[in-house]
């Protein structure tokens, strides 16, 4: 490790600027890369050209967070060498020292870092159903994205549908932004809030900000409906309405509501895959049913250099991950010889206390761990490959397949543009539904660089940094 | 798992030759173990170019060259799938003078073996290939060769195998494998012990741990080919394309995507594994560029690469043990066995069933190294 690498933070969100904001007051510079134009990260997302809107009007209750987060950064930035735009897309695996390959102005560089920090997020995580790639079905989070970054909605009347905390935040954003809400479609049973009941006691504002927003959107005249299963989107080429099951005293009814958008998705999934190439050991997440790289409490991986923090390390939320980041950063430092910081126990004690809201907070927007129980076949499974569900059983069933990547390899599911990031989480659920196996037995798709696509006319004049 | 094998023929390594191998061994009438530590297929067999190629190997692999050559069109019928097989040629680029005379040499050397070479210079190389924006001085087209979908074949192959009434065990890595005096004795994945008369080694960049247990060392390396593949651009590429004197190849699929290798990737820590050198991705990516200008925009969706065994004289190992009586050999594919793969897999039925090739292939005796290793045994 030569001593004039400095630590790279990947990640300008929430977490990535905490722990760049340590890294300067201990007195380093580190660089810190983000593809995004600005830097806020997901939640705390800015414009990419100020429209004059106020932070309460763009992040509402956060709106306070917002300004702070923000405003730190600007302040930082005097102090870190901060590249925006600038695409990681590979990280050298420990067996080839420690650089990585990024695309920044159409141009490869490589650039060397003493010690790596992962602050890489989260995206939603999307099931599929019958026409879930027509136009007009976004999801939850890229209509919101649609909001804050460019002041607009996907539809003027929007049917919101799903599973996890977004679900209602985002429908109630929408209807403060004048769009019609036509219904909140809950995929949990309205009987998994009672879950919601202890953590009013521990986390009131939470708990207060969801009756809040269920409460105003109910106010309005909005159906919500608990227990929802889809059973296709309507409209040939544009959604024009959703048809859906659902649970009445009655028995199952069928019923359809008109809309000229869809938003749905089933909380979040991390984004992995440079912990994954870069060597770090994964382990199964019972509750988001997912591979997360293995971490201490601060954030230090199996692989001594390369630290996570926030969404990309385990989903805990915008709070979790300022203070996430916060925790690894103070790792790199004791890692580089400084004293371990003094608030370091109290940081702890609060995200633990947040991690355990949030363990109470998933349980009320369960998973719909029955989903491919009723999904045709005929459905799109993989839309950049365009695999059906039926080709997947089949390629499952021909091929004896019991793990993730022979999937892949026998029916190019995750083989796309996306490299399973959007369609692993369903072909992961179909492949241990149908062989009868737990999520975690089926394994993980091994990641490969680039993670994102990158121009095949890059290559021309490579540049490097800090690389031998 | 305990369990326990009696069976005619053992084979280690579930590659396209040890798939190929057990369907043939099995057809001709033995019983027949295939057994893999992973799964059939997922190494070199699995996540090759595709090139089905004829076209620049040394004469002594044409005949089972050509012998391969007359089983690809069948695998509809053998194994029920065409696995993407398509013989759209393969065109071989010359950037200088004297390149090309290397084409015009080795078009000459291997005449009597039915390759049907074309030599194609000048401008005449512009009128039949418009498309082609590279300056080349020449080609060589080999008109029959072509390109299959690697991912298919040889898992199809293993199934049919299986239907065939193949014990398949994949997950099974072998671990001890001894001679009884009357067959091979051998202890694989959790507590499975087979017993069989004869015993192939087909196990891929693996296969020389095989060897040397039977005192046959070998300078067997292991090579990383590195591969680039593009999103799904409109067809325009009709031919699988290599270069005289270069390293880059490329050819597209039928969905679009451009498959492009060239230049080695690096083994990781586990050396089941490796990764594509970023330096060897990038210089075929501008290789490309140079060649067609138009996929300057295109993206870039996935490197990767895969672990192949290469032997010092570029030839692979075929034919039976100088040491041990019914032991066959098979591995050793120098980058080029995905073609020849299913020939090897007939060669092996011969040489099991009756002792016997029809297809030369003494230039691929285990024994040729055998004077080497000693020398160099000698000079230490
Ligand atoms: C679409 C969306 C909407 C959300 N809305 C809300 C909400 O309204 N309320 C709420 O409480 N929570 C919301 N969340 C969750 C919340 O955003 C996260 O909990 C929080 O942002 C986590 O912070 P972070 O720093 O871990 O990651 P993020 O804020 O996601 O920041 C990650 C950053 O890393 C960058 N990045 C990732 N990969 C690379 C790469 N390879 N190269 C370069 N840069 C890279 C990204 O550009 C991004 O800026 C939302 C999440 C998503 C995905
Ligand atoms: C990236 C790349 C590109 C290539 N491009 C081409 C091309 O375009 N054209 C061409 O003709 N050739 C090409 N080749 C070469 C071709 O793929 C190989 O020569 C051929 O596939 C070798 O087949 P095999 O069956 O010997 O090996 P493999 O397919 O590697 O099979 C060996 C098997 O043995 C198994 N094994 C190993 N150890 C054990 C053990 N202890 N117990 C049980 N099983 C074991 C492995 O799991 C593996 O499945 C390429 C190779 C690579 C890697």
């Amino acid at each position: 490790m030569s001593e004039l690498l400095q630590p790279v933070i990947v990640g300008a969100g929430p977490a990535g600027i905490r722990a760049a904001g340590r890294l300067v007051r201990a007195g380093l510079r580190p660089i810190v890369l983000d593809e995004g134009q600005r830097a806020g990260g997901q939640i705390y997302r800015r414009p990419l050209i100020e429209d004059g809107r106020s932070y309460r009007s763009r992040y509402g209750s956060e709106a306070g967070k917002a300004r702070k987060l923000h405003e730190s950064f600007e302040a930082l930035l005097p102090e870190i060498d901060y590249r925006p735009e600038t695409l990681v897309w590979n990280v050298s695996p420990p067996e080839r020292g420690n650089q990585l390959d990024v695309l920044s102005a159409g141009g490869h560089r490589q650039i060397g870092f003493s010690q790596l920090l992962l602050c890489t997020g989260a995206t939603d995580r999307v099931l599929p159903f019958p026409g879930w790639t027509t136009s007009g079905v976004y999801t939850l989070g890229a209509s919101q994205t649609a909001l804050k970054a460019q002041g607009c909605t996907i539809g003027d009347r929007v049917v919101f549908m799903g599973s996890g905390p977004l679900l209602y935040l985002v429908a109630w954003q929408y209807m403060k932004a004048g769009a019609r809400v036509e219904a909140v479609l809950d995929t949990a049973p309205f009987t998994s809030k009672r879950h919601l009941l202890p953590l009013a006691v521990r986390a009131s504002r939470i708990v207060g900000l969801g009756l809040f927003y269920g409460l105003q959107l109910q106010l309005a005249g909005v159906r919500i409906h608990y227990g929802v299963r889809p059973e296709m989107v309507l409209g040939k080429g544009q959604v024009e309405g959703l048809r859906f099951r659902r649970r009445t005293l009655m028995g199952v009814a069928s019923e359809t509501i008109s809309c000229d958008a869809l938003a749905y998705g089933f909380a979040l999934r991390p984004e992995t895959q440079l912990a994954d190439l870069a060597g770090c050991r994964f382990r199964f997440d019972e509750r988001d049913r997912t591979w997360l790289p293995e971490r201490d409490a601060l954030g230090r991986t199996s692989r001594p250099d390369v630290y996570v923090a926030g969404d990309g390390s385990g989903i805990a939320g915008a709070d979790a991950a300022e203070i996430s980041g916060e925790l690894a950063a103070m790792a790199l430092l004791e890692d580089r010889g400084q004293a371990s910081a003094a608030d370091a126990p109290r940081l702890v004690t609060a995200r633990d206390a947040i991690l355990r809201q949030r363990d109470i907070l998933e349980s009320a927007f369960p998973f719909p761990d029955d989903w491919f129980e009723t999904v045709p076949d005929e459905t799109t499974l993989c839309r950049c490959e365009e695999i059906t569900i039926a080709e997947g059983r089949h390629a499952i069933a021909s091929g004896a397949v019991t793990e993730i990547n022979r999937l892949k390899a026998l029916s190019r599911v995750g083989m796309g543009r996306c490299q399973g990031r959007m369609c692993s989480a369903a072909a992961a659920e179909l492949l241990s539904g149908t062989c009868g196996t737990a999520a975690d037995k089926v394994g993980r798709l091994r990641a490969q660089a680039p993670v994102k696509p990158i121009p095949l006319g890059f290559s021309a004049g490579l540049e490097t940094e800090g690389c031998s | 798992m305990s369990r326990r094998i009696s069976i005619d023929v053992a084979i280690i390594g579930g590659g396209l030759v040890g798939s190929s191998a057990a369907l043939a061994i099995r057809k001709a009438g033995l019983s027949v173990a295939l057994i893999d530590k992973g799964y059939c297929g997922a190494q070199a067999s699995g996540v090759n170019y595709g090139g089905v190629r004829r076209q620049g190997r040394p004469p002594e692999q044409l005949p089972l060259s050509q012998r391969a050559h007359r089983i690809w069109p069948q695998l509809k019928a053998m194994i029920g799938i065409d696995a993407e097989y398509m013989r759209c040629g393969h065109l071989k680029l010359a950037r200088t003078e004297k390149d090309f005379a290397k084409l015009e040499a080795y078009a000459e050397t291997v005449r009597d073996y039915g390759l049907g070479l074309e030599l194609i210079a000048g401008s005449a190389l512009e009128r039949r290939f418009p498309w082609l924006s590279a300056k080349a001085v020449g080609a060589s087209l080999c008109p029959e060769d072509g390109h299959a979908n690697p991912r298919l074949v040889a898992p199809a192959f293993a199934r049919a195998a299986e239907r065939a009434g193949v014990a398949v065990l994949e997950l099974t890595p072998v671990r001890d494998v001894v001679a009884t005096g009357n067959g091979f004795g051998i202890l694989a994945g959790d507590g499975v012990e087979i017993r069989c008369r004869q015993l192939v080694n087909s196990a891929g960049a693996w296969s020389d741990r095989f060897a040397a247990q039977f005192g046959e060392a070998v300078p067997l390396i292991r090579i990383y080919p590195s591969m680039v593949v593009t999103e799904p651009l409109p067809l325009r590429l009709p031919v699988s394309m290599g270069e005289q004197g270069g390293s880059f190849y490329g050819r597209q699929v039928a969905r679009g995507n451009y498959v492009m290798g060239g230049g080695r990737g690096l083994p990781l820590a586990d050396p089941d594994y490796s990764r594509p050198s970023v330096t060897a991705a990038s210089s075929v990516m501008q290789r490309a560029i140079a060649l067609f200008p138009h996929l300057a925009h295109a993206q870039v969706i996935r490197f990767w690469s895969g672990t192949e065994a290469e032997m010092p004289d570029g030839n692979p190992v075929i034919g039976p043990s100088e040491t041990t009586s019914g032991l066959f050999h098979a591995f050793g594919f120098c980058g080029a066995g995905f073609q020849t793969a299913p020939a090897v897999g007939a060669v092996l039925s011969e040489l099991v069933t009756e002792g016997r090739s029809t297809t030369p292939i003494e230039a691929f005796s285990i024994g040729r190294f055998r004077k080497v290793t000693a020398e160099t045994a000698a000079s230490l």
